[in-house]
């Protein structure tokens, strides 16, 4: 099937400072899309690009197969839903929803009809004679996914629509736009800088840091194998454990040594370490370290640590350590016999380990 | 015991102390606002007694007799230089003048604002800079270059190039008005409506003109007064028969001779001042209102 859009060597300057560099990007129909990256990215104003609000610096621009590059935003067949919801204030809900319509001369009969569906679909009918003003968060954020139905786009441009709403609101929205997405089966763009979003939203991930796609992925993908060690910081929670470790090599496989607190360096081994330089920083998330005697099979090792600091958080207990000079956190469940200041033995599955070199940050297995 | 009663005691001294502070703001107010309705006074006394009672009777005190033969003289008979016709022709060339320039430039100034405020170009602020110098520039400083330019268009001496005059004049503040408002509102909505397919005066007219209410009582008021009190473009660049009212009263009050006709004086000069008033008392709780407007939230 062919791409539904594709950016290919996008770039993006405010005089001479560039915004996005060297962007390409290519997604299937029914696919969602989420840009994802800390504030200054360059997230937002890619989503513009791709609806036209900003014009582009160099490269080229597809949406349904036509070169969209130099298109004005009304005729990119594309739909748009605001952080701030942009309602217009002077106008009620339904006139809110039928503006784009009336401007495009549709016809009253379909303006009503096509008003209807939406209206019945996200269960706003009450509201459709009030003004936005009228409406609290979770309505005007309904007002607006309204807004973009109704166009029923080939491309639907999401910029951060949730981040305004408290955090309970915000789940819920959440699963309504998945569910939305299911039941419509169209494609989205979606940017957000909370990566738990990210995760559950998407289909695909792209990880931004200062106007550079640093990884493209499925969700799995990007929190199974990141590209670098930005991408592993920044998505999950809590953060990847990165932990700067020793590699020997000895023959039959290697040996992985990681200095702790006090006593000896830990020693692991690891197959998968054959080759890599003798300085690595080790990437293995909170979940991957449990309390000996819960996790068992190939690749588990155990190693005994003090434990620094234990904090209950309900279905699990985060136990923290310091290995490699640095802190870690243990994902442990919540009846586990860790207390601050006595010693636990660890088990760690080095079956997901990553690992990065210190220099340039990159993946290197 | 000892402790509630100085407690009370106390307390009772407080709001003594507070309604006494209320009462002499209350005097000194009152006291402001006489001193303000005074001439005010003076002249609408003034305007309905007969000539025999203001040389006789002292200035403050209220008519024997009310008489508006100063009223009807004022508007209707009064001598302007050799003319006899009183203020009514200029008053109608006032409103022939200050309806269209008014309405120009607010719409100017609107969509000026707009464009500054929410349609950026390289430029916009400095030329938003220039048009803010305007403001400043002093009436006399322009009159010669004007008096050219109107005569090089033709409309010299006419009620379209006063209307000019004022129009080009108050974009300066129109703008500023308008430009200080439009910034307060997000950019997104320009952006949603551009999605929508709205073009530029699509989305001028149907979303930010709807949200103007306030600013445009503002600048109607300002501009309305600006342009009906004015009297040195109007003295400067009209002949017989285009004069504003200004000019006119000035004719009335500077041009008898004889017996000075303090009444008709009098009543001219409210006649005069009468419009703006009006429009004060019906818009002016809009114009604290537009002043102080913030962001559109929504």
């Amino acid at each position: 099937m062919a791409p539904i859009l594709e950016i290919q060597t996008l770039f993006k300057n405010y005089g001479s400072t560039e915004i996005l560099k060297d962007i390409n990007i290519a997604i299937e129909p029914g696919d969602f899309l989420v840009l994802v990256g800390p504030s200054g990215c360059g997230k937002s104003t890619l989503l513009n690009c791709i609806a036209g609000l900003e014009p582009i610096t160099g490269g080229s621009l597809h949406i349904g197969g036509k070169d969209m590059t130099h298109v004005s935003p009304k005729d990119r067949d594309i739909a748009m839903v605001f952080q701030s919801y942009a309602l217009y204030p002077t106008m009620s809900v339904a006139k809110n929803i039928t503006f784009g319509m009336k401007v495009r001369g549709v016809d009253a009969a379909t303006q009503d009809r096509k008003l209807a569906e939406v209206a019945n679909q996200l269960q706003i009918e009450p509201l459709l004679q009030r003004r936005p003003g009228q409406l609290s968060g979770g309505q005007r954020q309904r007002v607006a996914m309204g807004r973009a139905l109704v166009r029923d786009p080939k491309l639907f441009l999401f910029d951060e629509p949730l981040s305004n709403l408290d955090a309970k609101l915000r789940v819920e929205m959440r699963s309504e736009i998945k569910k939305l997405h299911q039941t419509l089966g169209a494609t989205m763009v979606y940017v957000t800088h909370d990566q738990i979003e990210a995760m559950t939203l998407a289909t695909k991930i792209v990880v931004m840091k200062g106007g550079v796609i640093q990884q493209i992925g499925t969700p799995a993908e990007i929190y199974n194998t990141p590209a670098n060690l930005f991408v592993a910081d920044f998505m999950g929670s809590p953060a990847m454990n990165l932990i700067p470790a020793k590699v020997m090599q000895n023959g039959g496989g290697a040996r992985i040594e990681i200095s702790r607190g006090q006593g000896g360096p830990i020693v692991l081994h690891d197959p998968k370490a054959e080759g890599l330089p003798e300085d690595v920083i080790l990437g293995l998330r909170p979940e991957d370290i449990a309390e000996a005697g819960f996790r068992a099979g190939e690749g588990v090792q155990e190693a005994e640590c003090l434990v620094d600091m234990v904090e209950p958080a309900g279905a699990d207990t985060y136990v923290v350590s310091e290995l490699g000079g640095k802190q870690i956190t243990a994902r442990m469940h919540a009846e586990t016999s860790a207390s601050a200041g006595s010693s636990l033995t660890f088990a760690f599955d080095l079956n997901k380990v990553s690992y990065f070199a210190p220099e340039t940050g990159d993946r290197l297995n | 015991m000892m402790a509630d009663l100085s407690l009370n005691q106390s307390a009772s001294e407080a709001n003594f102390g507070k309604i006494a502070l209320r009462w002499l703001l209350y005097a000194l107010l009152g006291l402001f606002a006489l001193y303000y309705l005074l001439p005010l006074f003076v002249m609408v006394t003034t305007s309905l007694k007969s000539l025999e009672e203001i040389r006789t009777g002292s200035l403050v005190t209220l008519p024997r007799e009310v008489t508006f033969d100063a009223w009807k003289t004022a508007w209707s008979g009064a001598c302007t230089g050799i003319q006899c016709e009183g203020l009514r022709p200029y008053f109608w060339n006032s409103v022939l003048l200050a309806v269209p320039a008014v309405f120009l430039s607010t719409l100017i100034g609107a969509l000026n604002g707009y464009v500054v405020a929410q349609w950026k170009f390289k430029g916009a602020n400095l030329i938003f800079s220039l048009m803010l110098f305007g403001c400043f520039i002093p009436f006399q400083v322009v009159l010669l270059p004007m008096a050219r330019m109107l005569g090089l268009m033709g409309i010299a001496g006419t009620i379209p190039g006063l209307i000019f005059v004022h129009v080009i004049y108050g974009i300066g503040f129109t703008t500023l008005f308008f430009r200080n408002y439009y910034v307060t509102i997000p950019s997104e909505l320009v952006k949603a409506a551009k999605v929508d397919g709205a073009n530029f005066f699509r989305i001028f007219w149907s979303i930010f003109l709807p949200l103007s209410l306030p600013i445009i009582v503002v600048t109607v008021i300002w501009q309305f007064t600006q342009i009906w009190n004015d009297f040195l473009f109007g003295v400067s660049f009209s002949q017989a028969g285009t004069q504003p009212i200004t000019v006119a009263l000035n004719n009335i009050v500077n041009s008898t001779t004889g017996v000075k006709e303090y009444n008709v004086d009098m009543a001219a000069a409210i006649i005069a001042a009468l419009p703006t008033l009006f429009v004060y008392v019906v818009a002016g709780k809009y114009f604290i209102r537009g002043l102080t407007a913030g962001s559109v939230k929504g």
